[in-house]
């Protein structure tokens, strides 16, 4: 509860609602005793005084009586009224929830049934309903709103209710033979009153409102008496000529009901773990970029080439650096393996080559990537988006949440080609149903129409590939495009990229966990840890003879190197958290070969052959056949 | 999809009955001899006869129910002796008139509702999503039937935009232009709130649906960030966003009582409103049962729009 208050405090609009709030009930608390003019004494001979006159601070009203009396008596009156329905409500709603949760089956049925058969009224139409057969009336109208109301109470307590009657501590007090109302009242209400306050507090502004309203109908609170909503009915008729009669209720209802809702906005921000987190951020069109330093220059004939790359995640104050300066290169036809366990940072390496890194939370701080020479770090949005897909392209893991559920595959398809290509829609279409075709999927055609919850784990596979090939690229970025399938799909997928490769000449970067993949079809691997990379060389070099301790180790986990399924198998100690990394090696707190100096300063990623490159201070021996 | 119309068409029905019964067990309230309490200033011995007679009233409750419930399922809502016509007519006429302004309020709060959520989304934080944050918490906290009135001070009274009330002119055409410029402001008042409650709940589906996979699928297409918000994410958050619409047409619909008697609009909420202080018991009735009926209705509608935009549920 301190926390909680905590939590509401810091939120500084719901702490004015609250300041508001007080102010407003401590002014309705002490109405009687202040120094006012009776609210009800009527001398027409002072009718409609303008606000700030002698005697009549907010003026007068049609009969002259004192409007900043009548304004506090009303608010009064508003704010006892709409407490005591959603007091009224509440009471009636939680034992009826409360009833319905408990006993469950028939019981649950009936009510419920009754509950969603009141809530298919449009609410103010059950509150006239109710104030035409019992009269116009504050009491009755006080009876309508909280009669209204009741239903929401109802069903929100009933599912409360439901978890909390599973529990073992309510069977427990059954079996020792307590009776249903003692158990209602012992274990089950005491779990409940949160919740009940909690819906009380966000439903107490409507309820203010709601009985103003009726009141302001003439159907609430009958004259002399006068709320807020009675108020601002009877100056209606003055509205033209004295505004200030209206504006003054008006603006008082106006507060009041801006207060509470910043209140209940603020509780629900405290109690709903999502908004506090600040989890429901959205990603930008392209990752931010702040680059600290100088930005490396291109140097070599790669296609696509990595320097220093830096891409961090800033959540509130701590940093994770998720990738800490990677440098990588791909040729034309060439295929790339980047290798790590998850976490390692090679999926935050490879989305940032086209600045995909959701952001917030991330950020690019560092190096570049060159594209045929040019930086696309920090380069323009509309520069960066025609390059995507068309001569960049992802193929991401798990094709059901990375394609629209709600397009068919036809239509996106389609349109990775009309966003970089200006063609007809008819020959987009042909040309997706040809795509189809090219990763070799039965039916084309119709497969078209699909949507993608109609295919298979594989064939949404294929249909991922067939968007990456949509525009003809020239480098595809496969983020671990095989993990979710089985062993004979994966197979294929894989074949039909190799081919794909020879084919059109492209370069592939392939992310993976799995080695086995990496020796089919890799030339060259990367082996990435905590952000970084570690080894660096051909594919066969490596597997065979790996020379960082780190790749060493994950090699020995592979049972039988060539043959079968092979993944990362888990090695004693955690990869570190990447916002508290140690100095020095990353790898030291679980390398069998550390020693003070690697604990030390920066180790720099330093040749081991003429192709092969390695971050350790001690690696293993490579043999001469081995060394690329 | 005719078939699962027709089911969501059957399963209404228990719906109805509910409500009907709901209303009938309200108006049982009522105290006193039933036929006086109809009848009103119009209780003379012929009176109470014939309606006694016509409504069952000297039978048990149960029958009396089902007379009622079978006069309605023939169209037969009763008479209200106030206005001395079939509680039908007078109904059906009113319901234009409230139809008229509910709907086009109702496309208003839905389209600018929905566009201000999306903007503020895609500018979450933003100069423009903290401008619009603002101005739906100022939204959805103003009573209608004040704002309403403020309007008429300032835009009918003080500028003279838009007339004072009522829907069409004293004198002169009955044309759309007269019913446009008598419909804006009691539209726009009536909007209000749910626009801001509609802006709200489409923010948060935005940001919900633009952290997915999909979206940076589409991004890593190369496909345009205009077109990622408003076809991509906006047709995915569209799904979330559809069925508060159905709940905010029932507060549209409720809200146009208060904003039908600021503004004279001769609607269904201001006839009940007449009708409950006359104690017109039969107009209250019928008004109540046929508009929450049409409002069951509507959200069927909602639900077939509801399939229709996913393929998930369709298939
Ligand atoms: S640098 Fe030291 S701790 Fe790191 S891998 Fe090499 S030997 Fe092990």
């Amino acid at each position: 509860m301190r926390a909680f208050f905590a939590l509401l405090a810091r939120n500084r609009l719901a702490l004015v609602g609250l300041i508001v709030m007080g102010c407003v009930m401590i002014l309705a608390l002490i109405t009687p005793i202040l120094p006012l003019a009776d609210p009800d004494v009527t001398d027409t001979s002072q009718r409609f005084q303008r606000p700030f006159t002698e005697g009549a601070l907010l003026g007068t009203d049609h009969l002259g009586r004192d409007l900043l009396s009548r304004l506090l008596w009303g608010t009064r009156l508003s704010l006892a009224v709409g407490i005591a329905a959603a007091v009224i409500a509440a009471t009636l709603g939680a034992a009826i929830g409360i009833v319905a949760g408990f006993y469950g089956g028939r019981t649950d049925n009936v009510i419920m049934r009754g509950v969603d058969m009141l809530m298919a009224f449009p609410y103010i139409l059950l509150a006239l309903a109710i104030v035409a057969a019992l009269g116009p009336g504050l009491m009755n109208a006080l009876i309508a709103v909280a009669a209204v109301n009741i239903p929401f109470f109802a069903r929100n307590i009933r599912g409360v209710t439901v978890g909390i009657a599973n529990k073992e501590f309510v069977d427990a007090a059954r079996l020792s033979g307590m009776g249903d109302l003692r158990i209602i009242l012992t274990e089950i209400l005491p779990n409940v009153i949160p919740v009940i306050v909690i819906a009380m507090s966000t439903t107490v502004g409507w309820m203010i409102l709601e009985t103003a309203g009726l009141s302001f109908l003439g159907l609430g609170s009958q004259p002399p008496k006068a709320d807020l909503g009675s108020m601002l009915g009877e100056a209606r008729s003055a509205l033209i000529t004295n505004p200030h009669t209206s504006v003054v209720p008006g603006v008082m209802i106006l507060i009041i009901v801006m207060a509470v809702n910043l209140l209940g906005d603020g509780v629900r921000e405290a109690l709903d773990p999502r908004l506090r987190s600040g989890a429901l951020t959205r990603p930008m069109a392209a990752t931010l970029v702040r680059r600290k330093g100088p930005v490396p220059e291109a140097s070599d004939d790669a296609l696509l080439a990595l320097r220093g790359l830096e891409t961090q995640f800033h959540v509130k104050s701590r940093i994770y650096r998720a990738v800490g300066g990677v440098d990588l290169q791909v040729r034309p036809g060439e295929c790339l393996g980047l290798i790590g366990e998850s976490g390692s940072g090679k999926s935050v390496t490879a989305l940032s080559i086209m600045g995909l890194v959701a952001s917030p939370p991330g950020v690019i701080t560092g190096g570049a990537v060159h594209y045929k020479g040019r930086d696309l770090i920090g380069a323009r949005y509309e520069d960066l988006r025609r390059l995507r897909g068309n001569e960049i392209a992802y193929i991401f893991q798990d094709p059901l949440a990375t394609l629209h559920p709600l397009y068919s595959v036809g239509d996106q398809l389609a349109e990775a080609i009309t966003c970089h290509h200006n063609v007809s829609k008819a020959e987009a279409r042909a040309r997706a149903v040809n795509l189809l075709k090219s990763v070799r999927i039965p039916n084309a055609e119709d497969r078209a129409n699909s949507y993608p919850h109609e295919l298979s784990g594989g064939m949404r596979q294929r249909v991922g590939i067939a968007m990456a090939l949509a525009n003809d690229p020239e480098v595809i970025i496969a983020d671990e495009p095989t993990t979710a399938l089985d062993v004979t799909v994966q197979a294929q997928i894989l074949s039909l990229l190799d081919d794909l490769r020879r084919e059109r000449g492209l370069a592939i970067v392939f992310i993976t966990h799995d080695f086995g993949v990496v020796a089919q079809l890799c030339d060259r691997v990367a082996v990435m840890y905590a952000g970084r990379i570690v080894e660096e060389g051909p594919t066969d070099a490596i597997l065979n003879a790996p020379a960082h301790p780190y790749a060493a180790r994950l090699m020995a986990c592979v049972p039988e190197l060539g043959e079968g399924r092979r993944e990362l198998a888990a090695i004693p100690g955690l990869p570190p958290a990447v916002n508290d990394l140690p100095d020095g090696c990353a790898f030291a707190p679980r390398c069998d070969k550390a020693q003070p100096a690697c604990r030390t300063g920066e180790i720099a990623l330093a040749r081991s052959s003429d192709v092969r490159r390695v971050r350790c201070i001690d690696p293993e021996p490579i043999p001469e056949e081995a060394a690329g | 999809m005719a078939g699962y119309i027709l089911k969501r068409l059957i399963s209404a029905i228990p719906v109805l009955l509910g409500i009907s019964i709901i209303v009938f067990v309200i108006m049982a309230l009522i105290p006193g001899d039933p036929a006086t309490a109809i009848l009103g200033s119009y209780a003379t011995p012929e009176n109470v006869e014939r309606l006694n007679r016509d409504l069952g009233l000297d039978k048990g409750m149960v029958q009396r129910y089902f007379i009622w419930l079978g006069n309605m399922l023939t169209g037969d809502f009763g008479r209200s002796f106030a206005l001395n016509r079939p509680v039908i007519d007078e109904v059906l006429e009113r319901f234009n008139a409230t139809l008229v302004l509910a709907g086009t309020s109702f496309i208003l709060c839905s389209l600018v509702g929905v566009a201000a959520g999306v903007v503020s989304a895609s500018r979450q934080y933003g100069l423009a999503d903290k401008a619009i944050t603002f101005v739906v918490l100022l939204g959805i906290s103003i009573p209608s039937f004040f704002l309403g009135m403020m309007m008429i001070l300032i835009f009918a009274v003080n500028l003279r935009m838009f007339p004072v009330s009522g829907m069409w002119p004293i004198y002169g055409d009955r044309d759309l232009a007269a019913l446009i410029s008598h419909l804006t402001l009691p539209a726009l008042a009536l909007a209000v709130v749910a626009t801001g409650v509609i802006a709200r709940l489409a923010r948060s589906a935005m940001l919900e649906v633009l952290r997915q996979d999909f979206i940076r699928t589409a991004r890593a297409k190369g496909v345009h960030e205009r077109s990622v918000i408003w076809r991509h994410a906006l047709r995915a958050a569209m799904v979330s966003i559809i069925p508060v619409l159905g709940i905010q047409a029932g507060f549209v619909l409720s809200g146009a009582v208060y904003i039908e008697i600021v503004f004279q609009w001769p609607g269904v909420g201001r006839m009940l409103v007449d009708a409950i202080l006359k104690r017109d018991i039969l107009l209250v009735q019928g008004g109540v049962v046929f508009v929450a009926a049409c409002y069951v209705m509507f959200n069927i509608a909602v639900d077939v729009a509801q399939t229709l935009l996913d393929p998930r549920i369709r298939s």
